[in-house]
């Protein structure tokens, strides 16, 4: 492998949350019953014009803004041709050469250090529809269409050929995911094709200026098929040439089952898609002015907001990564900090019990039902004594189960820490009174046994009696 | 005289002295469709239930006294590539000839919102392709001058409607001269907007940086009538313009005192019929004699207009047309093996011959590797050729040429040689390629045909169009020319 070098580059698409689709006012809701989420114009009928969403363009610009991208002044939409039953016109809008976005980039880290991958340009177009067949495509009596999603707002972002291992495909996807989710624009949700990657991959000789013969990966559902398409790809690829052959310019597809790519077409058997300019549409002609307006509200992105997080809140890098990893585990992290302002303890508490817990049941921070208030509640009763640290771990638990306050909880389960003197001394008394071989041990200097007898208190009240508080009336008495 | 001679503007008149009634208007006009229509095969589709609907609504409004406009109970028929909600729209083609939209284009919610009633859907050359109307997948329309000729086209079904009585206006659609054309053909007035001045919203598309509709009418002031009702800014069609439209009537002004006429040397070249340039040579002499200076001009890349033309307009038809497959709406072979199959034979049987000539030639233009060389050659020729115009117009107030180097030909005289058949619309898809508008009136006739003048103008600048068009009217009497007043078995 060492002898040889990856170069991959990717093509990612992601659905915008728009309100309506990019040249209707259908809606462009996930899901319904299909064909209702549709119009004349986005089912192509004869006559129709398409009129572009104001909304899209600012959506796009936003994200090739947060891509480091330099917006065009001056873009146009374009037809690509091509014959298929998802989509109503046979020619889906796109932008060819003269794009919304350009000539930007994003920062990943890799174990060199931070790495810089351009992007090469971003542009604006239409989803098509979906087929629905009778099993196999190959078999299937007949297929029906479903045009629910044609004329969904889409983005197409394209990588320069900057990545060269299939780690680094994986967290440049990983940023991109974050970076776009961060600007609002997208709900970047793979399992929802709301987030689609393919990519484009060849290998060549370590050390080699020149490109090998590249090949193009498709149906790439999720971060974990894109990196191991990628690592399956290398290693044909370099067996191929190994063993003295050539690599064929062609399409393939991933098999996730087989855990291998496919050819699915060759060069010869591409597309001409005679693109050229939409006649329906003018050129779209963007003020800087409301370029800039859209700058300046865009949020904290990723990378500054983990600067901020090491800067103002003292958070090792790594700690910081992780929480600002998405806008809504960083925005939570945050509401946590305003309530309870000490940054180190509430990033202990969700890098430690919330992320592990989310992650045991397959659950993202949105579906979380413990609040930021709750958080800091149950960290004031810590402090306060009410509950000890031990008990705030069941605590902790019972709210993301149930979503209550930790008061509640603490009540309804009677977790109240006994910190009532007498109380403790009696139960203490009758553990010294119980165990004479441990107390004696004690005595003798067996530091240990100390641990064993103040275990047993704990075992008598069931874990609620303040710890210190034993600690000192089990010393006095021995 | 006969209700179905007068004009809008007359008509208007009587509507509102109450002397007819819009429901018996609209009955004359039904009773002439059929007893001029089975020879004259101007209508595919009549819709004269729905018309009467309307006519009696409209004479509600008058017996109210409520607002009544200059179109109200006006029969006016639509070409049927302009969508109507709930009534069939078949652009001429076997592909959509069960085809009934569930809306109606810009155009037709505007006449209908005048109180305009609609007579029904004219035939056409199939997706508005061809010059003689020939090339409906139904039948073929009449001159109402001469059955044995054509009327034109592709509009020829609403220019031989508005001639022959069967409406008393109609919408057409101009991409290369299909207005123009037929209007020049059977002695009407046609009118192509600007492009941009015109929602094309609910037009089914031929050429969309071409297409345009507009109108035809018996008499300038009725075109001017039309034009204050379709012009004007549609958020539907993005390639509409914002723009102040005028009261078009206001441009009706017989006088071209200090008017510069431009006639481009270009278009009365040889292959121009001596009749039809003696007309023009005497509208020439007629506007001089009214004040006017006419002058002889030129437009130098007048000769690239029908190449440039037959590369940009089938590229972007080749592409327009994709969507009929038999997937969604149409018609569908269902003896298809697959889906591929299914394209193929739905394409190939739904569509005909001079369509599927012009899809192969968008394909081909479209294609990479030839897209260079003609599809953006073709674009910067346009260019070039908008600018011989725009320094023209700078000189100029107004061109006037033929608006075909002949009159009506014979029915089947040019459809084996499509070459020819391009040519008829050589004087007209210029002012396509360039977006500006342009007139055809009638200025004499050539052998007991009638002959059009076209008037060219600045964007947007139809009021002078309409103020040239009008001088001339008032000056002669073409326009009050019926087809059976010539004795020559016409209509």
């Amino acid at each position: 492998m060492a002898r040889y070098e990856a170069v991959i580059g990717l093509e990612v698409h992601v659905e915008l949350k728009t309100r309506s689709k990019i040249f209707c006012d259908s809606t462009t809701e996930f899901g319904g019953e299909p064909n209702t989420h549709v119009c004349p114009v986005c089912l192509g009928l004869p006559g129709v014009l398409p009129v572009v969403n104001k909304t899209v363009v600012e959506y796009a610009v936003r994200a090739a803004l947060a891509l480091n991208c330099r917006i065009a002044g001056f873009s146009k939409f374009d037809r690509k041709n091509y014959y298929y039953p998802d989509m109503p016109k046979n020619y889906q809008i796109s932008q060819y050469d003269l794009p919304i976005a350009e000539n930007g980039y994003l920062e990943i880290d890799t174990e060199e250090g931070p790495k810089r991958i351009g992007i090469a340009r971003l542009h604006m177009e239409e989803d098509t529809g979906k087929l629905v067949h009778q099993g196999a495509i190959t078999t299937t009596p007949y297929s029906l269409v479903d045009y629910n999603r044609a004329g969904v707002p889409l983005i197409e972002v394209v990588s320069e050929p900057d990545l060269r291992t299939p780690e680094e495909a994986r967290r440049y996807m990983e940023k991109l995911r974050a970076v776009i989710h961060y600007t609002g624009v997208s709900d970047c949700k793979m399992e929802e094709g709301s987030l689609r990657c393919d990519a484009n991959i060849s290998v060549r000789r370590a050390g080699s200026r020149v490109f090998g013969t590249k090949t193009e990966i498709k149906n790439l559902n999720s971060f974990k098929a894109l990196q191991r398409a990628l690592a399956y790809e290398i290693e044909r690829q370099i067996e191929v040439i190994e063993e003295g052959g050539r690599i064929v310019q062609e399409t393939r597809t991933w098999d996730e089952g087989r855990g291998v790519t496919l050819p699915m077409r060759s060069k010869e058997q591409a597309h001409d898609y005679r693109y050229f300019p939409d006649p329906d549409l003018v050129p779209l002609v963007i003020d800087e002015e409301w370029v800039e307006d859209i700058r300046r509200s865009l949020p904290e992105l990723p990378d500054a907001k983990r600067e901020r997080y090491v800067r103002e809140y003292a958070l090792p890098a790594y700690d910081a990564g992780v929480l600002t990893s998405t806008k809504e585990l960083a925005d939570f992290f945050e509401a946590c900090v305003r309530a309870y302002p000490n940054p180190k303890i509430v990033g202990n508490w969700i890098m430690g019990d919330l992320l592990r817990l989310l992650n045991a049941n397959n659950m993202e921070i949105d579906g979380c039902r413990i609040k930021p208030g709750q958080l800091a509640s149950m960290l004031q009763l810590m402090d306060r004594g009410t509950i000890s640290g031990k008990i705030a771990k069941t605590v902790f638990e019972e709210m993301f189960a149930s979503g209550k306050d930790p008061d509640t909880i603490v009540k309804e389960k009677g977790l109240v820490q006994i910190s009532d003197e007498g109380a403790i001394a009696a139960v203490v008394d009758g553990v010294i009174a119980g165990n004479p071989k441990t107390v004696e041990d004690y005595r003798a200097g067996k530091e240990k046994a100390l641990g064993f007898l103040v275990g047993q208190v704990m075992k008598a009240t069931k874990g609620k009696a303040n710890p210190e508080l034993v600690n000192r009336l089990l010393k006095e008495r021995l | 005289m006969q209700l179905y001679r007068l004009t809008a503007h007359e008509l208007h008149g009587l509507l509102t002295k109450k002397e007819i009634s819009a429901e018996e208007l609209c009955e004359t006009v039904f009773e002439r469709i059929e007893a001029a229509d089975d020879k004259i095969c101007a209508y595919i589709t009549r819709t004269k239930e729905l018309a009467l609907e309307r006519a009696r609504h409209v004479d509600g409004l008058i017996r109210n006294g409520e607002g009544v406009s200059p179109l109200s109970g006006i029969p006016v028929a639509v070409k049927d590539n302009i969508c109507t909600d709930g009534v069939r729209t078949t652009a001429a083609s076997k592909i959509l000839a069960n085809f009934v939209p569930p809306y109606s284009a810009t155009v037709v919610k505007r006449l209908d919102a005048a109180g305009a009633v609609m007579t029904g859907k004219t035939n056409m050359d199939e997706f508005a392709m061809g010059s003689s109307t020939e090339n409906s997948a139904f039948f073929t329309t009449r001159n109402p001058w001469d059955t044995g000729r054509v009327p034109g086209g592709s509009s020829g079904g609403s220019a031989a409607a508005v001639a022959a009585g069967e409406a008393v206006c109609a919408l057409g659609s101009d991409t290369g001269g299909s207005i123009r054309q037929p209007a020049s053909f059977c002695g009407v007035v046609g009118i192509k907007p600007t492009y941009g001045a015109v929602s094309r919203f609910g037009l089914i598309a031929f050429a969309s940086s071409l297409d345009q509709i507009g109108a035809f009418s018996r008499d300038v002031t009725d075109c001017a009538q039309m034009l204050n009702v379709i012009c004007g800014h549609d958020p539907l069609d993005s390639t509409s313009a914002r723009f102040d439209v005028p009261d078009y009537t206001g441009f009706l002004i017989n006088d071209v005192r200090g008017i510069k006429i431009g006639v481009p040397e270009e278009y009365m070249a040889e292959g121009t019929d001596p009749g039809v340039r003696g007309a023009i040579e005497k509208a020439m002499a007629l506007f001089e004699s009214l004040g006017a200076v006419v002058e002889y001009t030129t437009l130098p890349h007048s000769e690239y207009a029908l190449p440039t033309y037959y590369l940009i307009a089938p590229a972007e038809a080749s592409s327009n047309l994709a969507r009929y497959d038999g997937v969604r709406y149409g018609f569908r072979a269902e003896d298809a093996g697959d889906v591929i199959d299914m394209f193929v034979k739905t394409r190939s049987r739904g569509f005909g011959a001079e369509v599927k000539r012009r899809i192969m030639l968008g394909t081909y233009a479209l294609a990479a590797g030839y897209y260079d060389a003609y599809y953006l050659k073709a674009l910067k020729v346009r260019t070039l050729i908008k600018e011989d115009f725009d320094r023209a117009l700078e000189k100029y107030d107004v061109l006037i040429s033929p608006v075909s180097p002949t009159t009506a030909f014979r029915i089947g005289e040019k459809t084996g040689d499509p070459l020819q058949m391009y040519l008829s619309d050589i004087c007209t898809i210029s002012v396509n390629l360039a977006g500006i508008p342009g007139i055809s009136i009638p200025c004499g006739f050539a052998e007991g045909m009638p002959v059009g003048l076209q008037i060219m103008g600045r964007h947007f600048d139809e009021g002078m169009l309409l103020r040239v068009a009008y001088t001339f009217e008032q000056n002669t009497g073409y326009h009050k020319m019926f087809p059976s007043d010539t004795g020559l078995g016409g209509f």
